[in-house]
């Protein structure tokens, strides 16, 4: 982050180099129930990020040192496959995807209603088969989606969106060319019905004006991913001959 | 900020789903009052009744309540307790004292061991679920024939229909003993044959259940074997 050398990101029509607008969002689709053997899943495809998520539980919290008397715990693990890129990335846990494991647990726990399973724990697995920058949104929205497929009560369904900046410039939804070589990159979890934000990340600087611009790119962004999670959860189940 | 369409047909919530406003109303499972609106915490089938608007979920857990009728899967024996799998968050404990045999101290294995099904009742369950089952009762029992099968617990009250009325039709056109327990597993008994009948009838419930195509299927084969 902070703009390394000269990489030119903008193109002169003011379009982005893949051709977006600044304040457009990469192709999101969103299918619900892919795992069969899960309590709930969801697969996201966002740009060329895929990410599945499954969520297994509630069941009781092993060890029981993690138990709490009054609330589930949420157990994420997210994790990128070692395909997921295109150097291979080493399998296993590292740094970051602790960090992002933790911070996607915080962030589900301010919306799942944790307080109605005691002393149990709902896993939650995040599993990243291709990465295109922005894999923590997609995950936490894949997560979202796989916790209403699971039956897990919540106050509303999470979502994962970023804005950031390049040449000086305010943009939605930072590809990997923006996100190596951009000056700041701004992800947040967002509460679509209520407005509130249960997440938020930044790297890189961003001023106040450019800060509030990037929020509303990103409140847009939400409203239409969230629109795509309520119809992918709703082709699931809704009744009829398909 | 989305709505459910509103129509007489069942409307398909989702969390954080706004699903009406709340005055005069009380909400009910799957709901919470919010701002003055209801806003649906589970994806499922929107439910109304009696002023209480909740939502019927198209998944969940087993939540255990006392009196529950479980069939649980014995998962550990102690000398003086049995702790059951009851498809739970939580293991379920059964003391010597409340088993239908007289047991000594020390002879719990001679009764049920691992692995062994029995149908019991919930005796009670406090708020950080611990949960004590109890086997004294009307056809409480160690099930020692037929088998179990699993089912989602949201599609129970589909599988017994009112007043019991679909387990009974399945169970005459099937001429098996079928028992829909609580927790989500149903004990079937019967001959081979008819039990392979029941489990396929079963699986179209939880293949094909939110579409209305298993009770076709109980009328299809209700219609067959009226033929035959």
């Amino acid at each position: 982050m902070g703009g390394y050398g000269d990489v030119k990101l903008l193109r002169d029509d003011g379009k982005r180099l893949d051709g977006r607008t600044v304040d457009e969002m990469r192709p999101v689709s969103i299918e619900a129930g892919v795992l069969p053997a899960a309590d709930g899943s969801a697969m996201v495809t966002h740009g060329l990020n895929v990410a599945v998520a499954a969520v297994y539980g509630p069941m009781e919290a092993h060890p029981r040192k993690i138990q709490r008397q009054d609330r589930a715990v949420i157990d994420v693990r997210y994790n990128m496959a070692p395909f997921s890129t295109g150097d291979r990335i080493r399998p296993g846990f590292n740094r970051r995807s602790r960090e992002i494991s933790k911070v996607t647990a915080e962030a589900l726990e301010s919306v799942v209603l944790v307080e109605r399973y005691p002393r149990s724990k709902i896993r939650v697995e995040i599993e990243i088969l291709a990465a295109e920058a922005g894999t923590r949104c997609v995950g936490l929205t894949a997560a979202a989606v796989a916790l209403a497929d699971a039956g897990i009560p919540m106050r509303d369904m999470i979502v994962g969106v970023a804005s950031g900046k390049i040449e000086d410039t305010v943009v939605l939804d930072l590809d990997k060319a923006e996100d190596n070589y951009g000056q700041a990159d701004l992800p947040v979890g967002i509460l679509p019905n209520t407005g509130e934000i249960a997440f938020l990340q930044m790297d890189g600087d961003l001023s106040i004006e450019e800060f509030n611009l990037a929020m509303k790119y990103n409140f847009k962004a939400a409203s239409e991913i969230h629109v795509l999670m309520v119809d992918a959860l709703k082709r699931r189940y809704e009744r009829g001959d398909n | 900020m989305s709505e459910g369409q509103v129509g007489a047909e069942q409307r398909l919530v989702t969390p954080g789903m706004v699903i009406g406003p709340s005055t005069g109303k009380h909400a009910g499972s799957g709901a919470i009052a919010q701002n003055e609106e209801f806003i649906a915490t589970r994806l499922g089938w929107l439910n109304e009744q009696n002023d209480v608007v909740s939502v019927r979920p198209i998944n969940s857990a087993y939540m255990p309540r006392s009196g529950d009728l479980i069939v649980g899967v014995v998962a550990e024996v102690r000398n003086n307790l049995w702790f059951f799998d009851v498809n739970g968050p939580f293991q379920a404990l059964l003391p010597m004292s409340l088993a239908p045999w007289k047991v000594e101290f020390g002879s719990t294995r001679q009764h049920l061991g691992i692995g062994d099904a029995a149908l019991a009742r919930v005796q009670e369950v406090d708020e950080a679920h611990n949960m004590v089952l109890t086997m004294k009762g009307i056809g409480l029992r160690r099930l020692n024939e037929g088998c179990v099968i699993a089912i989602p617990v949201n599609l129970i009250d589909t599988l017994r229909g009112e007043n019991n009325s679909m387990v009974s039709r399945i169970r005459d056109l099937s001429d098996c003993r079928i028992i829909v327990a609580d927790n989500g597993r149903v004990w079937v008994h019967g001959d081979a044959d008819n039990m392979f009948t029941v489990r396929g009838l079963i699986q179209t419930l939880v293949d094909e259940g939110h579409m209305n195509n298993f009770e076709n299927a109980v009328h299809a084969l209700e219609q067959q074997r009226g033929e035959n």
